[in-house]
């Protein structure tokens, strides 16, 4: 059985196990992070959304085999030296409710704003509509982002959104 | 964590269990595990609170040797924001910092009258006793003071969690907790403060556990981790309530991980070292499975049976002229948690014990006791309540407890049972589909004569009973409350219209069912404001206008008022765009919506949304906005999208995929909530937010496209 060398919130890892694992349950079921949520096992609901160097995935849906070498992130790694100002921003406008969903949309709009600096409301529709929020958390969520970006770009005043608080893509060992 | 997952021989082929010991390469894995904040919380230590430093001052507060202060709250957090609202009243009685309090929800204990979370009764019901509770733990905490410093108790005063004498001398709740419990008679009011002293209580508020939520630290049953615990999911029927006629589960134990197979009323249980493991063995059982009751029965049929149960026309009053019919159909709902129906069990011999997010704790202790045959000595179930993600009423219902308490006997190993989201989606205790007639009397010159209101709808089971949390909010004693009384106590018209009444017809359908959001107001109130609106376009009356001059209630007068104005209703807005109002009283709450809903695309997209509600003394106005928005959300989900099929006993939809829940970009940037305050008394906010919401919805686009919504969801084109 091969064994799967990845970067998990900063440190390496090896998991042996079939390459078709799916990443989920590597982490909940092996690993011991359960940060990540099994919402439908589908990719339909977003609520294990992490990062895979730096973008969001789905791991309920992704192969541990596919990380051997990658940097993974979960909601822990995100804010390994403090808040993330996305998650200072979900505080600030007291997004979550029941909270399932929520490590999932905050990976989500982190991941976001990597991209997109300047997200519109368009932006966010297109980049939020496949986490599901079931308690409908939607326009607080909404309002987060707005206020994360301003954080953002104001800790980054090169324009480009920060990568801060994010070991899995700045590469520490 | 991983070093539970000790060696086995391995078979050829296996997937070796064992091999997770070495799965960090970096460092000691303990150590690591640390550094990365990835150690799971430990059930143990999450449940058992260290008893030996706090003193318990009442059944709902303790001081432990810190200082720090432990609510204990009979009901179960949800998302609902109750631990929020318990911790400021706590913090404000006992003027104590708001982080210096620990809300944590008891488990299934006989001292506590109800445990049952829901039909908004918390804070209505706790928000007394717990002022009580805490004003009287701050007297106690002085006298003690006052005794120790020999001081009158009158002159010393309370701040920051200590007793401060005039002379200066300080001393913390923690060092005084333990006089304080041996104090028989307080020599300082034990009586709460007035409203009019709060400082921390009526300011908007940040959810308590809202930094665990965004770290992911906040554990969920499935989070636990149980020393030993193992992954365990159902192979359930395609049918509702189908059985297992027959199995064979050679190939699935062989394969690996797997620790064992378990045949159980609803299913066969499958025990794996990993739930991936346990997922594959679940799909390679062979089962014959035994159709459901309900397998004749399409939604076609559901609806013929439900139509017929309406009957004939009553009689109408007298000098009736004309008669107003409206019909109205609802589908059945998946309450749909994000968190699916889960629980942590440990049955050790006859000792049980279960950790879940139950909305009724004693309900899943007396179902856990009966299916181990501990029905006359339930205590033996020790019910552990963790926080529920989501619950809307399908956590009053308990059955994963069961069969993970059922799994882990016959395996003599504690288990971590997983719903899937297709069985939650297909194995719910559904809100119920219905069928209304709404009769709207007129006489001469259009007068309202009477208004009828049948609605037929299968049973809805309550298993858990209602009976005593009605009897603690009524005064009266209900015991039994079966589904017609509940209707009986709920359904009521807020208008005068003349002679009113709603009937419930009954109808037996063998799909299983259960309370929703709002319960039977899901359905009837919704359907009583769409008709008031239809009423209105008859009568060519301004909605508004008729409403005002027919509502008998102040609280609903003054709601209405307010989103009229904020909305600026009747403004001018492009063709194709319309707004809807709608109102509720319900729960000691008065509310009222404001839509604007723009039907010129392919589907309707709403706008923004005015609430204004009335829910007397506002605990936290953050914590009632959010339960308000997210409400809203239902109401929009459900009126235009979300909504089940039953073809031939099974249940269609099987996740968010097909079950459409609205998601960000259907949900307007602008959901407005403005609170009217008439008294102080609490009233009750989760399940107010909507009725009216989604008559509101269903009235704008009414009023968009000149016809009035009739079934629901409104884009349900499949049945």
């Amino acid at each position: 059985m091969p064994a799967h060398q990845f970067i998990l919130n900063g440190r390496t890892v090896s998991v042996e196990s079939p390459a078709d694992l799916p990443l989920l349950w590597v982490l909940r079921d092996v690993l011991g992070v359960t940060g990540p949520k099994y919402g439908c096992g589908v990719g339909v609901c977003g609520a294990c959304t992490s990062h895979l160097d730096g973008e969001a995935f789905r791991p309920c849906i992704h192969p541990v085999g596919d990380t051997t070498g990658r940097a993974v992130t979960t909601i822990e790694g995100l804010g390994a030296q403090g808040l993330h100002p996305v998650q200072e921003a979900w505080l600030e406008e007291d997004v979550a409710q029941c909270g399932f969903c929520q490590p999932g949309q905050i990976m989500a709009a982190v991941a976001l704003l990597r991209r997109n600096a300047h997200p519109t409301d368009a932006d966010i529709d297109a980049a939020m509509s496949d986490n599901v929020c079931r308690c409908g958390t939607y326009v607080r969520i909404r309002a987060a982002i707005q206020r994360a970006a301003l954080l953002l770009r104001a800790s980054a005043p090169t324009g480009g959104a920060s990568l801060e608080g994010d070991p899995g893509t700045t590469g520490r060992p | 964590m991983a070093d539970t997952l000790e060696a086995q021989p391995e078979s050829p082929g296996e997937w070796g269990r064992r091999r997770f010991l070495t799965w960090v390469v970096a460092a000691p894995t303990l150590m690591v595990a640390a550094r990365l904040g990835l150690a799971p919380a430990d059930a143990e230590a999450a449940q058992a609170p260290t008893e030996a430093s706090q003193t318990p001052l009442s059944l709902y507060i303790a001081i432990q040797e810190d200082g720090r202060v432990i609510a204990t709250l009979p009901r179960t957090e949800m998302g609902q924001g109750i631990t929020t609202a318990v911790a400021m009243l706590v913090a404000e009685e006992l003027d104590l910092p708001l982080d210096a309090v620990d809300v944590r929800s008891a488990g299934a204990d006989s001292r506590w009258l109800v445990q049952l979370t829901g039909l908004s009764s918390t804070m209505r019901l706790l928000a007394g006793p717990l002022r009580a509770a805490a004003a009287d733990a701050r007297a106690r905490l002085v006298t003690a003071a006052a005794f120790r410093w020999r001081v009158l108790a009158l002159s010393l005063t309370t701040a920051q969690g200590e007793v401060r004498a005039p002379d200066g001398r300080r001393a913390s709740y923690g060092e005084l907790a333990v006089a304080a419990s041996q104090v028989l008679l307080p020599a300082v009011s034990p009586l709460p403060k007035s409203v009019g002293e709060y400082t921390l209580v009526g300011r908007p508020t940040g959810r308590v556990d809202a930094r665990d939520i965004i770290t992911g630290a906040a554990r969920y049953a499935l989070d636990l981790d149980l020393p030993g615990a193992l992954p365990t999911v159902v192979a359930r029927p395609p049918t509702l309530r189908g059985t297992v006629q027959s199995f064979d589960d050679t190939p699935a134990r062989s394969m690996p991980g797997v620790v064992g197979v378990v045949p159980l009323s609803s299913g066969v249980a499958v025990v794996a070292r990993t739930f991936a493991q346990a997922l594959a063995a679940r799909d390679a059982l062979r089962i014959t499975w035994a159709p459901g009751p309900a397998s004749a029965l399409s939604d076609v049929d559901i609806r013929a049976r439900l139509r017929e149960a309406i009957g004939p026309r009553p009689l109408p009053p007298l000098l009736t002229t004309r008669t107003l019919e409206g019909r109205f159909d609802f589908p059945y709902l998946a309450h749909a948690p994000m968190e699916t129906q889960s629980c942590v069990a440990r049955v050790q011999g006859d000792q049980a014990e279960v950790w879940l997010g139950a909305q009724d704790p004693k309900y899943a202790q007396r179902v856990v006791a009966r299916a181990l045959g501990w029905e006359l000595s339930p205590q033996r179930v020790t019910v552990n309540v963790t926080r529920a993600g989501g619950g809307f009423g399908r956590r009053f219902f308990s059955e994963a407890a069961v069969e993970a308490a059922l799994v882990s006997r016959a395996l003599g190993q504690p288990v971590k049972l997983l719903w899937t989201r297709n069985d939650d989606m297909r194995h719910g205790h559904f809100r119920p589909a219905s069928h209304h007639r709404i009769l709207a009397h007129l006489g001469p010159g259009g007068m309202l004569l009477g208004w009828n209101h049948r609605a037929a709808i299968p049973t809805l089971e309550l298993p858990h009973g209602f009976g005593d949390a009605l009897t603690a909010l009524a005064g009266e004693l209900l015991p039994q409350v079966t589904s017609t009384v509940f209707f009986a106590l709920t359904q009521r018209s807020p208008y005068h219209f003349g002679l009113v009444s709603h009937e419930l017809r009954e109808v037996s359908v063998p799909i299983p069912t259960g309370s929703f959001r709002s319960v039977f107001t899901s359905q009837v109130g919704v359907a009583n404001e769409v008709f008031v609106d239809q009423l209105a376009r008859e009568l060519q009356l301004d909605p508004v206008a008729l409403r005002r001059s027919r509502l008998a209630s102040s609280r609903l007068q003054a709601v209405l008022k307010k989103v009229v104005t904020v909305g600026q209703w009747g403004r001018a807005l492009p063709t194709g765009v319309a707004q809807g109002v709608a109102v509720l009283e319900e729960w000691d709450s008065a509310i009222a919506h404001l839509v604007e809903v723009d039907v010129t695309g392919a589907v309707p997209r709403v706008l923004r949304i005015i609430i204004a509600a009335d829910v007397g003394l506002p605990i936290n106005p953050k914590g009632i906005e959010a339960q308000l928005q997210g409400a809203a959300v239902d109401a929009m989900s459900t009126t235009l999208s979300a909504g089940l099929h039953i073809d031939a006993g099974a249940v269609r939809e099987g996740s968010f995929a097909d079950y459409h829940w609205l998601r960000m970009k259907h949900v307007p940037s602008d959901i407005q909530v403005h609170l009217v305050r008439s008294d102080d008394r609490v009233g009750g906010v989760g399940e107010l937010g909507y009725p009216s919401a989604a008559a509101a919805l269903a009235n704008a686009i009414a009023r968009a496209r000149g016809t009035m919504p009739t079934r629901f969801p409104i884009l349900d084109e499949g049945a």
